[in-house]
């Protein structure tokens, strides 16, 4: 299955430097799984009360004043932000929680890098665009819940009925997202490369390899 | 063709680039610790696969350890299930997989950004990640270190490489001799607050100049620990006499191997008219102590500065600023020196060397913490640096001013570990992150050197370190 259009509700976050912090706190760092993080989204801002991992959203006290506990964005697919989201930790828990919310784009003006790539492993697009462009987007989508609709193919972000931005993000992430392929995989496709440099630098660089402690 | 040190670090691990201009990068280390690994292993078993290279790995667990484990404490004596979960789930996949791993209960667990170098397990040269954005830290030795996400854990230990595109180049030339009071952390913190914490961003940081040319290794660390801090995934420094006599020191290889080794090590330098494609020059003699206000960490003012108000900032900062001063409590509060602190914390990757637990001891030395500190806690970044600090006699001085005297772990520098701020407390923090909650749900963070952390110990308040 290929998934090469998003269409959704657009949840609006007028902050710059959104960190991995708040996007899900540290406590919920301690799972051990991949999964389930969603309920813990921004959970700072989204719940009036301290959380544990095994709460989930009903047992919480909720601050009916944040976007994502409003009708419609409780549904939102489309995050828009402004400048540096996803900075601080690479916890990849934070792609994780917005991935298991809902989420299937972040648009911003620029990203944390480790973020950014973090994103690509989770079926997450991020989309980059000028301070411009998102001032724009925030306009249009700050009074009334709007959609946009994004094609991965085209590279078009659509936002009313015939207007669009152009982003650019490289094919073969993109690739991954649309096609859902592994890195593992492809990288082990070029196992013999990494053998034969591997025994280069065995010999070139001994003293990485002849290492006991 | 005069290229840079990330440049060459870039080529010497350069297995392939593919027709996206995306490179497979050859990793000589790999650190793992139990908060990004759990998930990465269960890829491993998913896909029935084995870590590529054992000996590259070294794991040990440092983010949710308690820090008052005393004798005879094991990873099931842990209190909290969820953390005993993961350092026991370490255990188990380390044991598992044949990954060497300084458990709970060894005398040289520690922060893995502190224990690696100490342990000689970071040699210059070497490309180090760590499911950790402060795995920058290691750029100090000439490292082409950096953060990765959980899946590039995964990758890592499949493949032994990294998938990344090449970053660009910027240098940071700090020159001059810093005033009394000044350190390693006052000089990032001035940086990330010239900069801004995007400032970095796409780019590998190198730091260099006479400054730099005469800090001691742990400065270096503390440094290129805080790159990620201005952005840059990579923060690194080159190759030099210090650089060497800290590796002898602590590395276990025999002497012909490290003269050999030290043959290729001194070449990991820029080149002289290496291309960079952005350079700063900052004169250190000209910083003050540097304390932040608010939830980031280029919200850094000089330490006696007014905090700023609506009038210093433009329009499209003004709701950012607002946000800052009301999470931290600061409506009413013209300076910093205005404000009480409640707790006390020495320790974190950036700031728990032995380093800076002598600068700390030097400022509290016969006095007693301010009756307004409710806790004040130093907590080593490593058992090696707990057993030096303790041969030093710097415990008894903690101890005697009123600290606790603590075991290594990551403790207050994230709440994930008892070690936490209440709602609304102050703390004078040697640790990288003001988030709001970082240190735990609510609570306050002002980032600082040891020195003046502890100077806020005894003070109660922000005061002058020189
Ligand atoms: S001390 Fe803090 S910043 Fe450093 S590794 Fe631990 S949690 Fe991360």
């Amino acid at each position: 299955m290929t998934n090469s259009v998003i269409k959704g509700i657009v949840a609006t976050f007028d902050r710059d430097n959104i960190d991995t912090d708040q996007i899900i706190p540290t406590e919920y760092l301690k799972s051990i799984k991949k999964f389930g993080f969603g309920d813990f989204l921004f959970d700072g801002w989204r719940y009036l009360d301290e959380g544990r991992l095994d709460m989930t959203s009903e047992d919480r006290s909720k601050n009916h004043d944040f976007i994502l506990n409003k009708e419609p964005f409780v549904n939102a697919e489309i995050l828009l932000a402004r400048d540096n989201f996803g900075c601080g930790s690479s916890r990849e828990h934070a792609v994780w929680a917005l991935r298991d919310f809902g989420f299937k784009a972040v648009i911003a003006s620029s990203f944390g890098d480790i973020f950014y790539n973090n994103c690509f492993k989770n079926s997450v697009l991020p989309i980059k665009l000028s301070k411009e462009e998102i001032n724009h987007l925030f306009e249009i989508s700050s009074s009334l819940p709007v959609s946009f609709q994004i094609d991965l193919k085209t590279k078009d972000l659509k936002f009313s009925d015939d207007s669009y931005y152009s982003f650019d993000v490289k094919d073969s992430l993109l690739d991954r997202i649309i096609n859902n392929l592994d890195d593992v995989d492809i990288t082990l496709r070029d196992k013999a490369n990494i053998e034969t440099f591997e025994q280069i630098r065995r010999n070139q660089r001994p003293w990485l390899f002849d290492y006991t402690n | 063709m005069p290229v840079t040190l990330y440049d060459k670090l870039w080529d010497e691990h350069l297995v392939q680039t593919d027709d996206n201009n995306e490179s497979l990068i050859y990793i000589d280390r790999h650190y793992l610790h139990e908060v990004t690994s759990p998930q990465a292993f269960e890829g491993l078993r998913h896909k029935n696969l084995k870590p590529w290279r054992l000996d590259a790995n070294v794991a040990t667990p440092d983010h949710n350890v308690p820090t008052d484990r005393g004798d005879s404490f094991n990873a099931t004596s842990i209190e909290d299930e969820v953390a005993k979960i993961q350092v026991v789930e370490l255990d188990k996949n380390c044991n598992n997989f044949g990954i060497h791993q300084f458990d709970i209960t060894s005398d040289k667990q520690g922060i893995v950004h502190v224990m690696g170098p100490e342990l000689g397990y970071t040699l210059p040269g070497m490309t180090i990640v760590c499911g950790d954005s402060h795995t920058s830290t290691h750029g100090a030795f000439g490292c082409l270190a950096m953060g990765i996400g959980t899946s590039e854990v995964e990758h890592v230990l499949a493949t032994q490489c990294l998938k990344i595109t090449k970053l660009k180049n910027m240098l940071i030339n700090f020159n001059g001799h810093p005033q009394k009071g000044v350190t390693s952390k006052d000089i990032v913190l001035h940086l990330i607050k010239l900069i801004g914490t995007a400032g970095g961003t796409g780019h590998a940081i190198e730091f260099s100049g006479s400054y730099i040319s005469s800090a001691s290794m742990e400065s270096r660390m503390t440094i290129c620990n805080m790159a990620i801090e201005a952005g840059a995934k990579v923060g690194l420094t080159g190759v030099d006499q210090t650089t060497l006599d800290y590796v002898k020191k602590h590395s276990n290889l025999s002497d012909s191997m490290f003269t050999k080794a030290s043959k290729y090590w001194q070449t990991l330098k820029s080149d002289t008219d290496a291309n960079f494609d952005q350079i700063i020059h900052i004169d250190v003699s000209k910083i003050k102590p540097q304390v932040t206000w608010g939830t980031s960490p280029e919200m850094t003012i000089d330490f006696d500065a007014d905090i700023p108000s609506h009038e210093d900032i433009d329009e499209a900062n003004y709701e950012n600023l607002l946000l800052a001063k009301s999470y931290m409590g600061l409506d009413d509060s013209k300076t910093l020196q205005d404000l009480s602190f409640d707790k006390i914390f020495i320790g974190s990757c950036t700031n728990s060397r032995i380093e800076d637990l002598r600068d700390a001891a030097s400022a509290v030395i016969g006095k007693k913490i301010s009756k307004d500190i409710t806790e004040a806690i130093v907590v080593p970044g490593s058992g090696m640096v707990k057993a030096q600090a303790e041969e030093e006699g710097l415990d008894k001085i903690f101890l005697d001013a009123g600290f606790l005297w603590r075991d290594p772990g990551c403790s207050m520098c994230l709440g994930m570990n008892p070690d936490q701020l209440k709602p609304y407390e102050r703390c004078a923090s040697t640790s990288n992150r003001n988030f709001e909650g970082r240190q735990g749900n609510l609570g306050r963070t002002h980032l600082m050197s040891p020195l003046m952390a502890a100077l806020t110990a005894v003070n109660g308040k922000i005061t002058d370190p020189s």
